[in-house]
């Protein structure tokens, strides 16, 4: 029935597959990450997301229901590690039908880019989600270079 | 009796998450069910969602858990890296006859989604007496 739109040639189609290609790169389909030696399986508690801009590296922890009190930040050089807990104790009198929510110690470690500044760091905790930015080197900012005229130079 | 019942995940009321990457991709919440005399407590990890982002409603005897994440990464940000690869959670849960759906206590605290649904007072279990 939908043999004939012909999916490899139709315009929008073609856009679809662009787009699809975009996400995937956007979304670390094929990153560095993907197979790191300190890449862990899905699922890991907390799920961590990292974005990065000309002038800052952002991470996100997705750590619902942690005290931020408790969690232990530490970076060195460019590798970032979490530790915390998260301790569900159940209630013993309850009968209990799923227990899909992580409970118990945790550790995350990623690398970051080469450039980001260890003292330049600043973490904030909102809605269950750790978010960790920190600054790149100035030298590792893209700059803008100035074509100057040539004094004397024929015009 | 099969309490087991009393709160089962949805099947075919809502439509079905598709598992694919992409902007339409659902993100399915950790849940904690359990049951006490008084009613059964639902907790889901919905981090990222505040109170104006979740749509927590009951349709036909469903329970269903909707929300969205709502940071916005700056502009000129790519991705280096993402254990989360959607924005929405949703997740449903048919309800029993003897819950009242109507009495449904909600509270969201810290990317936690805590649901109470009480039992009717009349089928909560009660000590039979034997008598000698």
């Amino acid at each position: 029935m939908f043999g004939n739109i012909g999916y490899s040639t139709h315009p929008l189609f073609t856009e679809m597959r662009r787009l699809e290609q975009e996400l995937d790169d956007l979304f670390g389909g094929s990153t560095p990450w993907t197979g790191g030696i300190r890449s862990t399986p899905p699922g890991t508690f907390p799920a961590i997301n990292v974005g990065s801009s000309d002038d800052s590296v952002t991470v996100y922890l997705f750590a619902p229901g942690v005290d931020p009190q408790k969690l232990d930040i530490t970076i060195q050089q460019n590798v970032l590690a979490v530790s915390g807990e998260r301790e569900i104790t159940p209630d013993p009198a309850a009968t209990y039908y799923r227990q899909e929510r992580f409970s118990g110690d945790f550790r995350r470690v990623v690398s970051l880019p080469d450039d980001i500044d260890p003292d330049k760091v600043d973490a904030t905790y909102r809605e269950g989600i750790v978010q960790i930015r920190l600054q790149r080197r100035e030298s590792a900012k893209p700059r803008a270079i100035q074509i100057r005229e040539e004094a004397g130079a024929p015009s | 009796m099969n309490t087991q019942n009393e709160l089962t995940e949805g099947r075919g009321a809502t439509p079905t998450p598709r598992r694919t990457s992409g902007p339409e991709s659902v993100l399915r919440p950790a849940v904690d069910i359990f049951e006490t005399s008084e009613g059964i407590t639902l907790i889901a990890d919905m981090p990222g969602v505040s109170k104006n982002r979740l749509d927590l409603r009951i349709e036909a005897n469903n329970l269903l858990l909707e929300g969205t994440i709502g940071i916005a990464p700056q502009e000129n940000m790519a991705a280096l890296h993402a254990d989360v690869r959607a924005t929405l959670y949703r997740r449903s849960f048919v309800l029993g006859n003897e819950l009242e759906a109507s009495k449904i206590e909600a509270n969201l605290k810290d990317g936690l989604l805590t649901v109470r649904i009480p039992k009717r007072a009349e089928l909560r279990p009660r000590r039979i007496e034997v008598k000698s």
